[in-house]
């Protein structure tokens, strides 16, 4: 094997020796073009991005891009290295020893993704309900191209879903060699033939993958970071197969579906069979005047004390840190007791284990756990539903976090909010609609 | 005009004093900036902050032997702010980075009124010169408008970081000079944390010659 194969190196990344080696073609790390510059690395053209910097290995003044250098300085006067792809990958047999059952909803988007990756298909979106099941659906897939010798990235944009995947891979397959990759990941070696790994990680790669599965593709950053997408299509070989996963695809997809340019698959079955729980808009003239002076309504404090009464948890989504911290308080005059997490929160990991744990019994949180987290039974609260930061995506995904244990697969989903947005009813209206296709299957 | 933090737009703010003088305009924005922590009150020594009087390190560098180092003026705390913008100016090599600090840095300096004197540069070693590509120090002194005068050179390792402060304290000199000068000199270098690495060249200075010797740092 090849520890090179797909892998786009800086110049002081490689060894003198290496540089000089056929394994690599050199290409030029950023490109003149008519009007401004490219970084080829992560395909940033704004001038802004770029910096200029005297440098003392060349002495020269030279460029350099400012926007993909966490992951190393890219200069303009040393090439990028682009080691060759062509590299037999093993054959492995029998590869799936998962003995669990697809549910006939999950079988339909397997059998679509088979379809795509026998056929060699450029592209196709699984577009699957929060809840569906969407990992297992991509074992058959998987375990085909595995077998016919392809290479497989299965990426995300948010490095805890990396964390997750990861092991429960390695039971399904247990045989192949499989390479979490992250920031601070404790592997090492990114030359397996199965790579799972956060989409800033393929700014390391070029026509490395055969298949390229990019899940929850409509996420924080890789959606609006221009340059990961760029990365994304560069790590995939000319002529692979791209699968999407998502449950809340953004307009550009749906757009790109409406035309017929993105085959899709709909599955808009939840793995237990039930439907998702549907939003209540609950309407709050009062709510801006009481958050104001940190206060919450007193309809909203008593839906909460109730709430609390019933056998299930409560999430409670926030538009900002702040907001838990004060709320918090304002429950804790009513002698409840809530945790919070936050994105910059040390301590959120243990937060959330200790909550599906059912060491607490309500959660204060804001967006960011709006995907990727399971809670058995819990019931879902959105105070300032309307604020900006609950786009359409982030409220269906929040929805989602209900009824999704086949115990209770129900759950109360309450948007409190002082006027209806165009998010809230086309979240809404979305939920509905999936039910209603889901009804039919 | 864009920050050189975060890359987001500043709405420039068009006073007299912008309009007259362009330097005067920040290349920070508002809510990149307020990140970092002024120093008050500094120790009137070494700039270090919630300290009203001389701080003890200061203190203790004066008994043991009379402190070559006259004061030292740093311009923002070294908090967890200003760690993350070190790692990505000097480990990470983003050397344009330094600009969002320019107009702040230059106002300090014109504080200070050392501009008569020279302005010396903690040498790098070459290694760590070929990996960042730059000077840490010469950098701020471009970024002040000035000219460096190299009278160092480093002869040890820059390995230091990790061992216990007392070990730092009595390692040996790690440079050696280039030429004496006997005049003020301003020794220039991004952070000071114990101060052992200013006064080691301080106190070189001071042996071959030179009358006074203070420093200026971006963080304390
Ligand atoms: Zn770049
Ligand atoms: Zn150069
Ligand atoms: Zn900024
Ligand atoms: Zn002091």
């Amino acid at each position: 094997m090849n520890p090179h194969a797909g892998k786009l190196y800086l110049h002081h990344e490689l060894s003198p020796d290496e540089r000089t080696s056929p394994t690599f073609t050199k290409i030029p790390s950023i490109e003149k073009l008519r009007f401004g510059y490219r970084c080829n690395r992560c395909g940033k053209q704004k001038t802004y991005r770029f910096g200029n910097m005297p440098h003392s290995t060349c002495g020269q003044n030279c460029r350099y891009c400012r926007h993909c250098i966490q992951m190393g300085r890219v200069m303009e006067c040393e090439p990028l290295y682009s080691g060759s792809s062509y590299v037999e990958w093993p054959r492995y047999e029998d590869v799936l020893q998962w003995d669990g059952q697809l549910t006939v909803a999950q079988q339909r988007g397997a059998d679509a993704i088979v379809h795509a990756m026998t056929k060699g298909e450029a592209e196709l979106l699984v577009w699957a309900v929060c809840g569906a099941g969407k990992t297992e659906m991509l074992f058959p897939g998987l375990a085909f191209s595995l077998e016919s010798g392809k290479r497989v990235c299965l990426a995300t944009p948010r490095a805890d879903v990396v964390r997750e995947l990861v092991p429960r891979l390695r039971v399904a397959f247990p045989d192949v060699v499989i390479q979490g990759l992250y920031g601070d990941s404790p592997d090492k070696g990114t030359d397996a033939s199965f790579i799972v790994a956060t989409t800033h990680q393929l700014l390391r790669y070029a026509s490395a993958f055969d298949v390229m599965i990019i899940d929850e593709m409509d996420a924080f950053p890789f959606h609006h970071e221009e340059s990961l997408q760029f990365a994304a299509k560069r790590a995939a070989k000319p002529g692979a197969t791209r699968i999407y996963l998502t449950a809340t695809p953004r307009k550009k997809e749906k757009w790109r579906v409406r035309l017929k340019k993105l085959p899709v698959i709909f599955i808009p079955k939840r793995f237990h069979g039930h439907p998702l729980p549907v939003p209540k808009l609950q309407l709050n003239p009062t709510l801006p005047y009481h958050m104001k002076r940190k206060q919450l309504p007193a309809s909203i404090v008593n839906a909460i004390v109730e709430q609390q009464q019933t056998a299930r948890q409560l999430l409670v989504f926030l538009p900002s840190v702040q907001m838990t911290e004060w709320v918090a308080e304002v429950l804790e005059s009513h002698s409840l007791h809530a945790e919070q997490v936050h994105a910059g929160d040390p301590e959120r990991i243990e937060k959330v284990t200790s909550f599906r744990e059912k060491k607490a019994s309500l959660l204060l949180t804001t967006t960011i756990l709006e995907r990727g987290v399971t809670f058995p039974s819990v019931d879902v609260f959105v105070i300032d539903a309307g604020h900006q930061v609950f786009d359409e995506a982030a409220l269906v995904q929040i929805a989602g976090r209900a009824g999704r244990s086949p115990d209770d697969p129900d759950g109360d989903v309450s948007f409190y909010h002082a006027g209806k947005t165009n998010a809230m009813l086309d979240a809404h209206d979305s939920i509905v609609k999936m039910n209603k296709l889901g009804k039919g299957r | 005009m864009r920050c050189y933090v975060c890359f987001e737009e500043i709405l420039p703010e068009v006073t007299w004093s912008t309009f007259l003088l362009p330097q005067k305009v920040k290349k920070i924005c508002y809510g990149c900036e307020r990140q970092f922590e002024h120093i008050v009150p500094a120790c009137p020594k070494c700039g270090r902050p919630d300290s009203t009087g001389l701080c003890f390190d200061c203190e203790r560098w004066g008994m043991e032997q009379e402190d070559p180092l006259e004061q030292n003026v740093a311009l923002y705390q070294y908090n967890d702010f200003a760690k993350d913008w070190v790692a990505r100016w000097k480990y990470r090599g983003d050397y344009e980075l330094l600009q969002s600090l320019e107009c702040q840095l230059r106002s300090l300096f014109q504080k200070t009124e050392w501009d008569t004197y020279a302005l010396v540069p903690v040498p790098l070693s070459g290694g760590r010169l070929v990996e960042r590509g730059f000077n840490q120090s010469e950098a701020i002194i471009q970024s002040l408008g000035q000219k460096s005068t190299n009278l160092l050179r480093r002869t040890g390792t820059e390995k230091q970081s990790k061992k216990q402060r007392r070990a730092r304290v009595a390692s040996s000199n790690p440079f050696s000079m280039i030429d004496p000068i006997y005049t003020p000199v301003v020794l220039v270098d991004d952070i000071y944390t114990t101060g052992t690495t200013i006064r080691h060249a301080a106190s070189l200075l001071k042996q071959s010659g030179c009358p006074q010797v203070f420093s200026l740092t971006l963080f304390r």
